[in-house]
């Protein structure tokens, strides 16, 4: 297997792994797969490790052509997938002749698909990890039509994949059209001070909407203003993926991969992991609900 | 007193009263964490915190912290990194204005200061250098573009912006011959959390 061509680079495709780990002191944002649930799932349908590094296509898919022949999987956004126009499965490895062309279709529920290749997209690595990183530009660019990525080295026997494999679409995140808001679970973040009690309640009870300016730094709450219940500004401190933060806006920001290591507005709000999946899934227009 | 919050399902946000207790506490994290003692992805100071992240359990931790024994750090201790530096920047004369010197003196007061990088932040490589003695505000308007190598001052801060970015510090001057962020290089960061810096003019 040689590598997979990119023919058509839809929206916004990257390429992602875990991330760059140990490195936020230097100010190098963790970046990695927006949801990891999804990339690790798509990772273990063709066989591969967790660490191997996928396609993240986002809203609109990808097409690639493989220059060998190979196994593929998508998760994720939940969109159709065709092998040579032929439909393939979503949610399971599906094999790919030499030359043959993938189309991964724009999602019609979530956000962000994930497409693993048996071995993994082998560009180099920078700062141990393959991810790109759209806020400081580590990693590599995002893929445009015509680039070749690299795939990795993969043990020629995949037969075991069709057989343990069978069924583990069901272990992605369910992202099947829901009914109104989607729910994320929140705890207090360190600085829920400058919300109280009364703004606290209020950051619940409202519905948000996603705004079209989210991206893999933070997805952007629009709707009614919250007050905050403090003046001032606060030093810069370090930040975590899921930190729901307030500016003086007072529309709500949650950080996603690519948020900086550092951030000068208080965080109200942790996103809890159970929900990363489901915040990074987000589509702007897409109305959301916090739970405590 | 340091006091932490347990920030999520895996970190811990101390906060320090002072930027002396920030080095205090993240010295003391480095020094458990290679002592396997610790358990952290990452260790982050900030100006009066220091995270904790990728922590297995936030809330023992932050119990754990508040019986550390914290020991002061001497700064004098940490490697030294000599900066040569052109003094050509832009913003040099509002600087020295605002300082109510004379442009030359404004270069002088930089070439003498004891810096240390407090923490790093912003973009890769930036380090907030602490021990200036004096504070300019950010320019009213930030540049769309600054150029990788500018040394600049905001706030108590200098700094050395690593690669060209947008940025509101008031530029002084230009590193020269030194990269400050090199990803081929190991480390790719010249400027690290306890490093001591001193510009020296360029020749």
């Amino acid at each position: 297997m040689s590598g997979l061509e990119i023919l058509d680079a839809g929206a916004l495709v990257t390429v992602q792994d875990r991330g760059r780990v140990g490195a936020a002191h230097l100010g190098v944002p963790r970046a990695g797969a927006a949801d990891l649930a999804a990339h690790d799932a798509a990772n273990a349908l063709v066989g591969n490790d967790p660490s191997a590094a996928t396609l993240e296509a986002t809203m609109l898919g990808v097409r690639v052509r493989a220059r060998g022949a190979t196994v593929l999987a998508v998760t994720g956004a939940r969109c159709e997938v065709f092998v040579g126009g032929v439909r393939a499965p979503w949610g399971a490895p599906f094999r790919v002749g030499r030359g043959q062309v993938v189309e991964v279709g724009a999602a019609v529920a979530g956000a962000r698909a994930y497409v693993a290749v048996r071995g993994g997209i082998d560009v180099a690595p920078v700062l141990g990890s393959r991810s790109a990183d759209t806020l400081s530009g580590l990693g590599p660019a995002p893929v445009r039509a015509g680039d070749v990525l690299p795939v990795g080295e993969a043990p020629p026997r995949d037969d075991e994949l069709f057989r343990a494999t069978r069924g583990a679409a069901a272990a992605a995140p369910s992202l099947e059209q829901e009914r109104g808001a989607a729910a994320l679970s929140v705890v207090p973040g360190p600085r829920w001070e400058w919300l109280g009690a009364r703004g606290w309640a209020t950051l619940l009870a409202r519905e948000w909407t996603v705004s079209v300016d989210s991206n893999r730094v933070g997805v952007r709450l629009a709707g009614e203003s919250l007050a905050r219940a403090r003046a001032g500004e606060i030093p810069s401190e370090g930040m975590v993926r899921g930190a729901v933060q307030l500016p003086p806006s007072g529309l709500p920001v949650i950080f996603l991969a690519d948020h900086p290591t550092t951030g000068g507005y208080p965080v109200v709000a942790i996103v809890r992991e159970g929900s990363h999946s489901r915040l990074a899934q987000a589509r702007p227009g897409d109305t959301l609900r916090l739970v405590g | 007193m340091p006091a932490p919050i347990v920030m999520g399902a895996a970190a811990v946000l101390v906060d320090c009263a002072d930027a002396d207790e920030v080095l205090a506490v993240h010295a003391e994290a480095l020094r458990r964490r290679e002592a396997g003692l610790l358990t952290a992805e990452e260790i982050v100071p900030a100006a009066r915190t220091v995270l904790l992240a990728g922590v297995p359990d936030p809330a023992a931790l932050a119990a754990a912290i508040t019986g550390w024994e914290l020991r002061a750090v001497d700064v004098a201790a940490g490697p030294v990194v000599e900066i040569p530096v052109r003094f050509d920047g832009p913003d040099l004369p509002d600087v020295a204005a605002h300082w109510g010197v004379t442009a030359p003196a404004a270069e002088a007061t930089v070439l003498a200061a004891e810096l240390t990088v407090a923490f790093c932040g912003f973009s890769p490589g930036f380090a907030y250098l602490t021990g200036l003695g004096r504070e300019v505000p950010r320019r009213a308007t930030p540049r769309t573009s600054v150029p990788a190598g500018s040394v600049a001052l905001a706030g108590p801060y200098a700094g050395v912006y690593p690669q060209r970015s947008p940025g509101g510090w008031q530029i002084v001057g230009t590193a020269v011959g030194i990269e400050i962020w090199d990803v081929e290089r190991d480390p790719a960061a010249l400027l690290s959390p306890g490093t001591r810096v001193r510009f020296v003019a360029a020749t």
